[in-house]
């Protein structure tokens, strides 16, 4: 059956693609050669690889953060030459908020780069506060706050503005076990009551089986892509998907794409 | 959603009685032990020279000295706010200079790299060479108040120009991202993640500005028509008023533990809510 790309073009298109890009450090290392992705609208795609492989730089490229040496970024769905940082939301492996600024005004700083003061920002800083929950916290200081309170904040500023994408680079990977579980659900939970497109990148086979609806397995020198696998598993997961067969499957074929992926380089 | 216990952040538990009390005697002890100690240093001085019948142009006993501080006071307090003008007004050029020069660094490599060579050399020449050189071209008292900018000017400079390079490098990414003019970037980014740096370099370039002004009296000397505490123990000296020049220097101690005592006190107050130097430390 032909899909009905005449009547919906965006539907089936990606929201954006990354066509044979490659990317060759001033010093020569080349960390990206010839990449091609395409981020669907909706999905939680997961970069999975070793590290060094480049999934930073992918995604630094997808947020127009870094420039590609080669290829293209297209956006399918924009007029030509469209500006899309705006509509990018951005989360950081640290949590990277201002230590000087409030939690609140941490939140605030999308909104205020673009002109929002501070009191029209309000009610949307609590919305996203409210998100995370952390309604109660908007006066504190972030050295006051757990780590993984800390990446809720980062977390909340990234959707304050309720960007089309959201990028997510190995956030939860320096936090302990129970906080990123909780985590984990909570960015589900979020990516599918706001319904917004997620790149995440991660080294863990569990946690991108766990998030994902579709997983890009990646390899290093010269970073590309060397598997894909689809998550046929309802968006809105809880715990008990840990706990099934279908989960072990996916997490055992996901870890042996991943050892494929690095068995050029078993020697590391 | 909900918070796991783990998580939430621990509301500072209440100390218990007997800590309080151990707390409030040690801190307790901390200002008393000093006190005594100094307390000490001085009745000792005292017997000292009582003792020894040393003559006070020899060496003055502090309740000489005391003596000499009230007897002059009017001429004194005169030369204190002399030297304490040149001192702030120094200090705010050297503010207004350095933090506008470092914005000026930050805004590219190749502007810092042309002006470098002059800031070292500023800061490796001793100002006490420059001093009578400045007082040829200078008048005196401006020329007092160019070596007193001249030291505190680099620390506040090097100090000011380092904190607006150390902002988080994401956080500019993040900045970037959300296409922030260089403008924003700078009030919102660099300029608060700079503070620390600045008071730092402001708590060394206040001391700074003092002993500048100082030095810069001293070798004026009879020339300088100025009549700065500096100036003050110049002319005690040759007058042999041992006494009166150790009170000067009294009131010299004193401007700068008081420049001190002011900047440490606002730093604490801009940064305790937020930067570890300044922020209590919860075991
Ligand atoms: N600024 C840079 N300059 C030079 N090489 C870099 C730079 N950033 C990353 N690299 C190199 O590019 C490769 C990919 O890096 P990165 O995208 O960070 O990998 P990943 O995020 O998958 O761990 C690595 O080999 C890394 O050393
Ligand atoms: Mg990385």
């Amino acid at each position: 059956m032909t899909p009905a790309p005449t009547r919906f073009p965006l539907l089936s298109a990606p929201l954006v693609s990354l066509r044979g890009v490659g990317k060759t450090f001033s010093n020569g290392t080349v960390a990206l050669a010839r990449l091609d992705l395409d981020v669907r609208p909706g999905e939680l795609l997961s970069l999975l690889g070793p590290s060094g492989c480049g999934k930073s730089t992918a995604l630094r490229i997808l947020a127009g953060l870094g420039e590609a040496t080669s290829g293209a970024v297209d956006w399918p769905g924009a007029a030509a030459g469209a500006d899309h940082r705006g509509e990018i939301g951005f989360v950081f492996q640290e949590p990277t908020l201002m230590p000087w600024a409030t939690v609140a005004d941490n939140v605030w700083l999308p909104l205020r780069l673009k002109g929002v003061p501070r009191r029209a920002a309000m009610p949307r800083i609590e919305e996203a506060l409210a998100r995370v929950g952390l309604a109660s916290f908007a006066a504190s200081y972030p050295r006051e706050l757990s780590g993984g309170m800390k990446m809720r904040v980062s977390i909340a500023r990234a959707l304050v503005t309720r960007p089309a994408l959201l990028l997510m680079d190995e956030p939860f990977a320096a936090l302990d076990e129970i906080t990123r579980f909780n985590l984990n659900d909570d960015l589900v939970r979020l990516k599918n009551e706001l319904g917004c497109t997620v790149v995440f990148v991660t080294h863990s086979v569990y946690e991108s089986v766990y998030l994902s609806t579709r997983i890009v397995v990646m390899a290093a020198r010269p970073g590309r892509v060397v598997a894909e696998i689809a998550v046929d598993e309802p968006p809105a997961r809880d715990a008990s998907f840990r706990r099934t067969a279908h989960y072990a499957d996916l997490c055992r074929r996901a870890s042996e794409e991943l050892h494929g992926a690095m068995a050029p380089d078993a020697h590391l | 959603m909900t918070m796991s216990p783990s998580e939430a952040a621990n509301p500072t538990a209440a100390p218990t009685p007997s800590r309080v009390i151990r707390l409030d005697r040690e801190r307790l002890l901390g200002i008393l032990l000093p006190v005594a100690v100094f307390l000490a240093a001085i009745a000792a001085w005292e017997a000292l020279v009582r003792l020894n019948d040393i003559p006070p142009y020899v060496l003055p006993s502090p309740s000489r000295i005391g003596e000499a501080l009230v007897r002059d006071w009017g001429v004194l307090s005169g030369s204190l706010l002399v030297t304490l003008k040149i001192t702030v007004s120094a200090l705010l050029a050297a503010i207004i200079g350095g933090v506008a020069l470092a914005i000026l660094f930050a805004q590219s490599r190749w502007i810092e790299l042309s002006f470098f060579p002059f800031a070292v050399i500023l800061q490796v020449t001793p100002i006490v060479a420059i001093a009578p050189l400045l007082l040829i071209y200078l008048e005196p008292n401006t020329a007092v108040l160019v070596c007193a900018f001249l030291v505190a000017f680099f620390p506040i400079l090097s100090n000011t120009a380092l904190g607006l390079a150390s902002a988080d490098h994401n956080l500019r990414n993040l900045f970037d991202l959300y296409g922030a003019s260089r403008l924003k970037q700078l009030l919102y980014l660099r300029l608060p993640a700079a503070l620390p740096f600045f008071l730092g370099g402001l708590r060394i370039g206040g001391g700074l500005a003092l002993i500048g002004a100082i030095v810069a009296e001293i070798a004026a000397g009879t020339a300088g028509q100025g009549s700065g505490l500096a100036f003050r123990i110049v002319e005690s000296g040759y007058r042999l008023n041992i006494p009166r020049m150790f009170a000067a220097l009294v009131l010299i101690s004193v401007a700068g533990i008081l420049i001190f005592l002011i900047f440490t006190l606002l730093s604490h107050l801009l940064l305790r809510r937020w930067h570890e130097s300044a922020a209590a430390r919860e075991n």
